[in-house]
């Protein structure tokens, strides 16, 4: 197979790399190699932060270059942007729909950007998923990075049932039922036109 | 590195793991115990960071290695790091030296397929007394440069016949030397190329890169940062192409090289021009207390390296310089000699618990012994923050979690013979403005301990959430200045506070003049929110 190139990417805090371990957990029941590779630093302190999974018959390089991801999946709007360039030309975004503002915003010395999943849109596929709004629905609105992955695997070759056994062993035992119910809502989902972007 | 070193010479394997800037820590013991070699097995990991992800510069343990002349071993993936950490304890106690294993962040930061084996239990070792080898007097010493010198000779040609250095022939118009994670960009970005994979890289196997210079038409060496195999391959006058043309700076990629080696054109693709997200103190961080009140009485930061480098930038922006763990200290120190003691008036060093308990105590101790005036601020969260959150000396905790006793940095500073050492709670505004405008006048040293927790520890328990109330705001946008992340602005200008984010520090609600921002205590046993 041809090596899969994916990029998580959000705020620090936000779990992207919990998120990678499902994915590359999920990759390896598929008897792939995987690589994952990010650099967290000071990301736990509300920075920009990426994870990169590599998944084929043979990985090599663990980053994924500019210009050659298949999936970019997102956690908030302006991340999504941020990493828009690392996106192949038909590349799919799947985008959290949120905002939060970075500190050059919250102090005015920049603005957010208003239009952002349309200018995304102009050149990309986007799935803006209000997976905060689905995972409080749940009950915990700090699985909406399950429900996002949920998303993400209808774009992925797993079957329901791998996923659903993957998160049960990554997840921490207390928290699997809902993770699980998170994908399945994900999994499920279906992008409606609301988008909270001009709130 | 000392203490693995006792266990070593006592005859157990042991090893000590740090980052590029823990080997200068490291270097003194390093270079000695090179000459005394080892009884059971020593392995230093250290792992470099090429593009200085999360360090103060981009040095290069190997040339620290070369220097101290010991052996070198680097993997390229999570497997090798396997593999070869367990090879170097054979090689040390095969070569009687000291090996490190040098990473990167790149590799250290990666997940891939391992392959566990079964653990070997290996025997511990007698201790035996040996004053020649193991006590660095200068007859002993010189008599061991002696072995030293042979030790590597010898390696060096070994290394000739180590399976970790290997020759992948392909087609031979391009042939690469490299090793670690470049190795893996090569494989991406030339897969038809030869390469030399060395698994070994000090000392380099001159028999085998000798034959493998001679096999290809053009030869590249590839290594991120400095030019460490280069030059010794130039040395031995073997032509090649190396950093003229590949950066001494940043991390590669099979793009980098596509575009160094092969010319091919780089992507044009770039960024959105959007706002940065650089990382801000936590909500409830008691660093952004005592710097918004720094800030207000214009006092310049003495600084020192974690979390509270985040006070450097906007919108804090009170910490003027860092080098390394304990220079706020001794360069408060350093200043007040130079320039007086009213210089430093408007100064303060600030240091985290963490940070003095490892480099800041000599420093202190030299300020009382130097009769010094200033004012220290140890910044006293009960953690080491930006590390991980590994507890320390002053905790009560091991690092493995079990109750220990916890050193009173109060005591501690007492003990030093420091009479004006005082303890306040970050977050009490208007103590802390007091203390600090009295002890930075003062003609002699002062400590003061601002405690509080981290927000991030498992035992802080927020004091509820804040709540702006809106009719009361007049949009002065005071409490937005200490830059916490849990507040925005709305499109009407009033502040709003993230309920889910807020853990009640109160940081705004007391920078505003006009009561608009208020707690709601947490219900106990419940979350606020």
């Amino acid at each position: 197979m041809k090596t899969k190139n994916i990029i998580i990417v959000g705020v620090g805090g936000q779990r992207t790399l919990l998120t990678s371990h499902i994915l590359g957990a999920i990759a390896l029941t598929g008897g792939y190699d995987v690589k994952l590779s990010e650099v967290h630093g000071m990301a736990q302190r509300g920075g920009s932060v990426v994870t990169f999974v590599r998944y084929g018959d043979c990985v090599a390089e663990p980053i994924v270059e500019v210009g050659q991801a298949d999936l970019l999946i997102a956690f908030e709007r302006l991340e999504a942007m941020r990493y828009a360039h690392y996106l192949k030309p038909n590349g799919t975004i799947i985008v959290n729909d949120v905002r939060i503002d970075p500190m050059p915003v919250v102090t005015g010395a920049a603005s957010y950007p208003a239009r952002i999943l349309q200018d995304l849109r102009q050149s990309h596929r986007v799935l803006a998923v209000r997976a905060v709004e689905e995972a409080k629905a749940l009950g915990n609105p700090r699985v909406f990075n399950v429900v996002i992955l949920g998303v993400a695997a209808q774009h992925m070759a797993f079957s329901k049932d791998e996923w659903l056994r993957v998160i049960a062993d990554t997840v921490p035992p207390k928290t699997v039922e809902i993770n699980q119910r998170a994908f399945l809502t994900g999994f499920a989902y279906r992008e409606t036109d609301q988008s909270t972007e001009q709130e | 590195m000392e203490v693995a070193i006792g266990a070593s010479i006592a005859g157990v394997r042991a090893m000590a793991s740090m980052k590029l800037v823990g080997v200068n820590v490291a270097s003194d013991p390093l270079y000695s115990i090179a000459y005394a070699g080892v009884n059971g097995g020593l392995v230093l990991v250290a792992a470099d960071d090429p593009g200085i992800y999360s360090s103060q510069n981009e040095q290069d343990t190997r040339m620290v290695a070369r220097a101290a002349m010991v052996p070198v071993l680097e993997p390229s993936d999570s497997e090798e790091a396997r593999v070869f950490t367990k090879l170097a304890f054979t090689y040390s106690e095969q070569y009687d030296t000291p090996v490190i294993v040098r990473t990167t962040t790149r590799l250290s930061h990666s997940q891939g397929i391992v392959h566990p084996e079964k653990r070997e239990k290996v025997p511990d070792k007698p201790y035996v007394r040996n004053i020649e080898k193991n006590v660095l007097m200068p007859a002993n010493a010189q008599k061991r440069h002696i072995f030293v010198e042979q030790r590597l000779k010898t390696m060096a040609e070994d290394a000739c016949h180590f399976p970790i250095n290997r020759i992948e022939y392909r087609d031979k118009k391009i042939g690469v030397i490299t090793s670690g994670i470049p190795y893996q960009y090569v494989r991406e970005a030339l897969p038809n190329a030869s390469v030399l994979k060395l698994g070994l890289i000090h000392p380099l196997p001159r028999k085998l890169i000798t034959e493998f210079a001679a096999q290809v038409e053009t030869l590249y060496v590839v290594e991120e940062l400095e030019p460490v195999i280069e030059e010794q391959i130039r040395a031995w006058g073997i032509p090649m192409i190396g950093k003229e043309i590949f950066t001494v700076q940043g991390e590669y990629s099979a793009a980098m090289l596509r575009h160094a080696i092969l010319h091919e054109p780089i992507t044009e693709k770039k960024p959105a021009d959007i706002p940065q997200r650089p990382p801000i103190l936590c909500p409830g961080c008691p660093h952004r207390s005592i710097f918004s009140v720094m800030k207000k009485l214009k006092l310049h930061g003495a600084g020192d390296i974690t979390c509270y480098i985040l006070g450097a930038v906007a919108p804090l922006g009170v910490m003027d310089f860092n080098v390394c763990m304990g220079t706020s200290i001794s360069m408060l120190h350093g200043m007040e000699k130079a320039k007086g003691k009213e210089f430093v008036q408007d100064w303060v060093a600030m240091i985290g618990d963490s940070t003095f308990l490892h480099t800041g105590i000599n420093s202190l101790m030299n300020m009382v012994y130097n009769k010094s005036t200033g004012t220290v601020v140890i910044l006293y969260n009960s953690t080491t923050g930006m590390t991980g959150h590994q507890d320390h000396a002053a905790t009560g905790k091991t690092l493995q979690g079990e109750p220990t006793y916890a050193i009173n940095i109060y005591q501690l500073c007492r003990a030093m013979g420091i009479e004006h050492v005082y303890e306040v709670d970050a977050f009490d505004t208007e103590a802390l403005t007091t203390l600090l405008q009295r002890e930075t006048k003062r003609d002699a040293l002062s400590v003061i301990l601002t405690k509080s927790p981290c927000a991030l520890l498992k035992e802080f328990v927020p004091k509820g959430t804040c709540m702006v109330y809106e009719s009361l705001c007049k949009k002065c946008g005071q409490c937005l200045t200490p830059g916490c992340p849990a507040m925005s602005k709305q499109e009407n200008g009033i502040p709003k506070i993230d309920s889910s984010m807020c853990n009640g520090c109160e940081v705004c609600a007391k920078r505003c003049k006009w009561d608009a921002i208020t707690l709601i205590p947490r219900k106990k046993g419940g979350n606020a929110s």
